[in-house]
């Protein structure tokens, strides 16, 4: 039987603490489209996804008209479309096709975001990857809703050093072709290590080979509501805080559930994970960092962060793995620094450094994510910072990423200001040591002693 | 049937109930259970219904409802109630 404390409880977290579904995210297989001839390959690209999205939209809509709770994003994730584009690309404007077609067709079906154009390259480029990689500057300049991600190492391969000096590279010129909108390309590109295959968050998103011809994934939020629940037990010891995360993240992942399930009935598509991650918004009380200061942390980045953040990402992972037949993509605490507000209060303050948002990225579900630096930052120190973020990945068996925006004419001290959801920054100290020699070496690094289990 | 919350948050005045259930019954929603509770000083009332035999779609009814409940200086929302049972129970 309905309780009318719970369905106060309910909308109070709806209305209040800005409980949303972060978003319903189609997974479509492009791999089918691959044709001989560039237009060709564009024409059924299009095709496809009209066909199989055209009601995603909608249908997002309506299920949060019947439930009432909001669903910020309807996006897409596509197979990496440097396997698409390999039979028929042979330069990186070829693959800039293919981004203008992606980009149109998000437009028209209305979706924010489309993933994928992207390359795995964890243990070596093929010629089509290196094209895609080389293109992405031009394509993010050119495009407005296309996102792009580089996978550049795994626990299994290595990590695959001559891609990530080229995207220190490629970081640093999609910086510059966007650097009349403070180099906002690079809010859209993520060089990761362990892509999950099924993320629905973007930048990273991705179609993965291993899923079927299309999928829907949905990634649930909710720090407000963390928040909360642990406003009304100050002081409390770390069993009551564990477990009253624990219960809140099962509360937030169970409407995920019913949306996702209910998404995939509508849609007549498979349902394939929920990501349970605390993804905050540059709004007021939707912050993970404000979870950190409720846990006792003056601000992020005071001694004893990184194991607050690590009791916050398990706990979340334990109340939603128990509300959710299945979980999968990044699944934990998200912390972005433009996208948070009291992360960029932590860094105005000067309690947070790059350094330890590192530290922070061994515990948490993702990396260094949505970090302006100075713009004269050296391709090979961001590079260099891709490099640490893909071992700490690589090591740990867990996914890691770097979104850095090394912002065209901007020094520390400055801010910049990407808008909506992207939020704002100010740009950050790079250490300003040389790693060159080290990135400039060739090759692979080795696969670590523990990834071999067979 | 086709189970649905109804939740009337405001400041209490008279005929709430009755504006409420001259439209549900003219749209053809049969009310199945009614509670309510002072929350904060607010008056926080619940209807559980019956949609299944409604002669509107229910973006209309969520849309209509929440116009009465603008007319009366009340917030009125309209779920379908597996967000509820879902959420709390396992």
């Amino acid at each position: 039987m309905i309780n009318i404390s719970e369905v106060i409880e309910t909308n109070r977290m709806i209305q209040n603490e800005n409980l949303d579904v972060r978003t319903i995210t189609m997974g479509i297989s492009l791999l089918d489209c691959a044709a001989e001839d560039v237009a060709a390959t564009c024409r059924a690209v299009r095709e496809k996804l009209m066909r199989l999205a055209g009601s995603l939209v909608k249908t997002g809509e309506d299920i949060a008209c019947d439930f009432g709770i909001p669903i910020v994003n309807k996006r897409i994730s596509v197979t990496p479309v440097s396997l698409v584009g390999a039979s028929c690309c042979r330069s990186p404007e070829d693959f800039v096709q293919i981004a203008r077609t992606l980009d149109d067709a998000a437009r028209e079906l209305g979706v924010n975001f489309l993933g994928g154009y992207s390359a795995v390259v964890s243990k070596g480029m093929t010629p089509a990857d290196e094209l895609l990689i080389r293109s992405i500057p031009e394509a993010l300049a050119v495009t407005e809703r296309i996102c792009s991600s580089v996978n550049v190492g795994s626990t299994k391969t290595g990590i695959d050093m001559d891609a990530v000096r080229l995207m220190g590279e490629i970081v640093k010129a999609t910086a510059e072709r966007t650097k009349e909108r403070d180099s906002i390309g690079c809010a859209k590109l993520v060089v990761l290590c362990n892509a999950p295959d099924d993320n629905p968050f973007m930048a990273g998103a991705f179609h993965g080979v291993t899923e079927g011809d299309v999928v829907v994934n949905v990634g649930v939020s909710g720090p407000g509501v963390v928040k909360y629940a642990l406003e009304q037990i100050p002081g409390a010891d770390f069993e009551t805080l564990c477990e009253t995360i624990k219960r809140t993240a099962f509360k937030i992942t169970r409407v995920g559930q019913l949306v996702a399930q209910e998404a995939a009935r509508r849609l007549g598509v498979p349902f394939g994970i929920i990501d349970l991650s605390l993804a905050p918004t540059p709004a007021v009380g939707d912050s993970v960092a404000d979870i950190l200061r409720e846990i006792g942390l003056e601000h992020p980045g005071a001694p004893g962060t990184t194991a607050a953040l690590a009791l916050l990402n398990d706990q979340v992972k334990k109340g939603g793995v128990m509300a959710s037949s299945y979980v999968g993509g990044l699944s934990g605490a998200f912390i972005p620094v433009s996208e948070d507000q009291g992360m960029i209060d932590a860094v105005n303050a000067g309690a947070l450094t790059i350094e330890k948002l590192e530290a922070m990225t061994c515990v948490c579900s993702v990396g260094l994510d949505m970090i302006a630096v100075p713009g004269d930052t050296p391709a090979e120190s961001i590079a260099g910072i891709i490099a640490d973020e893909a071992a700490i990945g690589m090591v740990n068996q867990k996914t890691t990423a770097v979104r850095i925006i090394p912002v065209a004419g901007k020094t520390v001290g400055d801010t910049v200001a990407f808008g909506g959801l992207l939020g704002h920054a100010p740009v950050m100290a790079v250490n300003r040591f040389d790693s060159s020699r080290f990135v400039h070496r060739r090759g692979r690094i080795p696969a670590p002693i523990h990834s071999f289990k067979n | 049937m086709n189970k649905v919350v109804i939740t009337v948050v405001g400041k209490d005045t008279v005929g709430i109930l009755a504006r409420i259930c001259t439209y549900l019954a003219g749209n053809g929603i049969n009310v199945c259970d009614i509670s309510q509770t002072i929350v904060q000083g607010f008056f926080n009332m619940m209807m559980i219904v019956d949609t299944a035999k409604a002669g509107v779609p229910f973006a209309g009814i969520v849309g209509e409802l929440a116009g009465i409940g603008e007319e009366m200086g009340l917030e009125i929302r309209c779920q379908k109630a597996e967000i509820f049972e879902k959420m709390h129970r396992v």
